[in-house]
């Protein structure tokens, strides 16, 4: 038996100052993340909560009717606990011009943000959002704590961004740091840097066999752009790999606290197996794991086989008493019949559901889990928010 | 098509050579891409499958060994039909591209070793997918034998199925020339991008969308075909996964729906094969109902909206045991019967 998750203790823990939710896409973290939000808002905490990719009608009952990229208040808590719950949707291209204009001299800056290689860094590589969730978790978590005795925020919730592969975001500060820090970097920058007298000669024809070929393959118009790109960023960033560190570091700080959300199949499953080795292998603090969707029977003391014994017995029983004509089924027997045959495929899924969790639990035991129901509905108010909370808190 | 052709059946993509197949995260996207690349492998076929995000969805689907950048075949079909498997990689694509066009021998090691490879394949904008798709591209205009080369040889496979990225990002992952565009005006990578999107907009291919009976999934079909739309690629079919049959009768789903099935009769059925009909079963079973009642209305809902997008839907069964590499070949027939392959 794995141990529950206790939600209530870790979100009532004034040392919870960030819990980020991670899983594959499409088993729900967004609703979990701004469910714990909401529960911890309404528990009396000042939170805030950061969503990647939230759904049109989750977004709206947050209030994120716009994507400005700042935290606004969200309306409809109840604050008899004088807790407080904004929220914010990140806007990766946004963030990183602010984090270009705060860095960089203004001339300097306009000239960044007009290089043709920022703008498809910033709107569109591989990494750029998960990058940038962690560059804005670190702007939040600065704005909480500017005035220690009256924190903004005590709280932050983040959502992370759907990537392809688990932890990309564990992964894109270091790669786009290692990137600037690149030799191929330093190469493009100032060719004639590269390298000392002694290997110059050497040197300098594999520079040029190299550079000669980039030309060849990008076009010349193409490596200038990139030079001007690499050489501003290369300015900019002059603490680069500083701040991937200290992204980290808060990561693993023991104030933060990783929740793994899975959805009962095979494959989110399997994600989340990744998920909780990998936290483990980088010495991440895992609170513990949410398996979201469970299904459940509300009969639950009828088995699916003799729901369905019971279902062919009314037919005989049915075509027994009457004359044989198929008419002859009263409404109130097909409904029945229905019910027990509904009864029957719903308990095959809660137990299939149940299964694979259990197998999930039995091969990482001592992970503390804790199982939501699968509502009837998709979840998109505070009513709905509130019974994912109180799912999640075991109540 | 010609008669006396590869394909004896009427298909709803005749003449197609490129399927590919994006949808919402955690709607089914590489089993249905699977199971498309089985069902056109039927009749003695050869079809490549092939990922572009390095998932090995593909080989997890399959129940094979992890793919490489190398194609292999992962499956049999029908009189003789094979799949094959490839996870295309970036940066063996782009050593590949530069060997194939330029010959480089030693430039291309110390490209390498100056990590302009890496640079190319994980920075540089748009270069990534250039080369994904290039390789793509490359495997649908092969051709069978070097010796046979020229427009008589037959293509090395009779389709591709590409298991494309989320809906989110295919508009942009496939609409490469606007990736490259403000990079590259003129050049090589340009030239490329070019002849890549000559074949993605012309008639040889298709994007199909999968997506359950679910709000979110149905919202980003309807948006991921508008955006497919404006950049001027040819939309294929939707395909709604994971369909549930409806077991309550209409009538007995409209009684459920108004929660206004009579307790005392259905108590009495039970009664009558012997269920003992406590309150918490009898009121379970009339909640049991009532949810599926609910959830039967969204679900038509969205059948509704996505009747709207006017495209050719293929309806796949939710398989009971998940979907292991006997439910693959299920849901292939399926896609067959309906015309799909």
């Amino acid at each position: 038996m794995a141990p529950v998750l206790d939600i209530d203790a870790l979100l009532d823990d004034p040392q919870t100052r960030i819990i980020v939710c991670c899983g594959a896409g499409g088993v729900g973290k967004t609703t979990v993340a701004a469910a714990l939000g909401l529960r911890a808002a309404e528990s009396g905490r000042q939170v805030v909560v950061l969503t990647i990719d939230p759904a049109r009608r989750l977004a709206q009952s947050l209030g994120l009717t716009t994507l400005d990229n700042t935290p606004r208040p969200v309306e409809g808590i109840d604050d008899t606990h004088s807790g407080s719950l904004d929220a914010m949707m990140l806007d990766m291209k946004r963030t990183f011009d602010e984090v270009v204009m705060a860095h960089a001299a203004p001339d300097k800056a306009e000239q960044i943000l007009a290089n043709p290689f920022y703008q498809a860094v910033s709107s569109s590589f591989a990494g750029t959002q998960e990058y940038m969730a962690m560059e804005k978790l670190g702007q939040l978590r600065l704005e909480a704590d500017r005035d220690p005795d009256n924190p903004r925020w005590d709280l932050i919730v983040v959502d992370t961004p759907p990537s392809r592969s688990a932890l990309d975001f564990l992964d894109a500060p270091k790669r786009l740091g290692s990137f600037l820090d690149g030799r191929f970097i330093r190469l493009l920058v100032a060719p004639a840097r590269v390298g000392g007298r002694a290997y110059l000669k050497v040197f300098s024809a594999g520079v040029n066999i190299v550079t000669t070929t980039m030309t060849k393959v990008l076009g010349g118009q193409m490596l200038t752009d990139v030079q001007t790109f690499v050489a501003a960023l290369d300015t900019m960033f002059g603490g680069f790999r500083q701040r991937a560190d200290h992204t980290y570091a808060l990561l693993s700080d023991s104030t933060t606290k990783f929740i793994v959300v899975a959805a009962p199949e095979r494959d989110a499953l399997r994600e989340a197996s990744y998920f909780v080795d990998r936290l483990d292998d980088e010495g991440m603090p895992l609170a513990g794991l949410v398996v979201n969707r469970v299904y459940r029977v509300s009969a639950p003391g009828l088995s699916a086989a003799r729901a369905l014994s019971a279902a062919e017995e009314l037919d005989e029983d049915e075509n027994g008493s009457s004359s044989g004509v198929p008419a002859g089924v009263s409404d109130s027997t097909a409904i029945t019949q229905g019910l027990l045959r509904l009864h029957a495929v719903q308990a095959e899924i809660a137990g299939r559901h149940q299964s694979l969790a259990r197998r999930f639990i039995a091969g990482h035991p001592g992970i503390p889990t804790v199982e939501v129901p699968a509502a009837a509905q998709d979840i998109h108010d505070m009513v709905g928010l509130r019974a994912v909370g109180e799912a999640l808190a075991g109540s | 098509m010609a008669p006396g052709a590869a394909s004896a059946r009427d298909t709803d993509w005749d003449g197609v050579r490129l399927h590919v197949v994006t949808g919402k995260g955690g709607t089914g996207k590489t089993t249905v891409a699977s199971a498309l690349a089985l069902a056109l492998a039927g009749e003695g076929r050869r079809v490549l499958l092939a990922e572009v995000e390095g998932r090995q969805g593909i080989s997890q689907t399959f129940d094979v060994a992890p793919l490489a950048s190398v194609e292999a075949r992962i499956a049999h079909a029908a009189q003789g039909g094979e799949v094959f498997g490839l996870s295309v990689d970036a940066k063996a694509a782009l050593l590949e591209y530069l060997h194939m066009y330029y010959k480089l021998g030693r430039a291309g090691g110390l490209l390498e070793k100056f990590g302009a490879i890496d640079f190319a394949t994980t920075i540089a904008p748009g270069v990534r997918d250039v080369l994904l798709i290039g390789k793509v591209y490359e495997a649908v205009r092969r051709r069978k034998e070097h010796r046979a080369k020229g427009p008589g040889a037959a293509p090395a496979y009779d389709a591709v199925v590409l298991d494309a990225p989320p809906t989110g990002r295919v508009a942009r992952f496939l609409n490469v020339n606007h990736e490259v565009a403000d990079l590259a005006r003129v050049g090589p990578i340009r030239s490329q991008a070019d002849s890549i999107t000559a074949m993605l907009r012309s008639p040889q291919t298709v994007v199909h969308v999968v997506t359950l009976l679910e709000e979110m999934p149905v919202q980003e079909t309807v948006d991921a075909i508008a955006e497919l739309r404006a950049v001027g690629m040819p939309v294929g079919g939707v395909v709604v996964n994971q369909v549930r049959a409806t077991i309550l009768a209409p009538k007995a789903l409209k009684t459920a729906a108004r929660s206004a099935i009579s307790r005392k009769d259905v108590a009495a059925a039970l009664t009558r094969v012997k269920v003992r009909a406590t309150d918490a079963i009898v009121d379970g079973l009339l909640a049991e109902a009532r949810d599926h009642a609910e959830r039967v209305a969204l679900e038509h809902d969205a059948a509704m909206v996505i009747e709207d997008l006017r495209r050719p839907i293929y309806r796949l069964p939710s398989l009971s045991d998940g979907v292991d590499a006997n439910g693959i070949r299920e849901l292939a027939e399926a896609l067959v019967a309906q015309g799909m392959a």
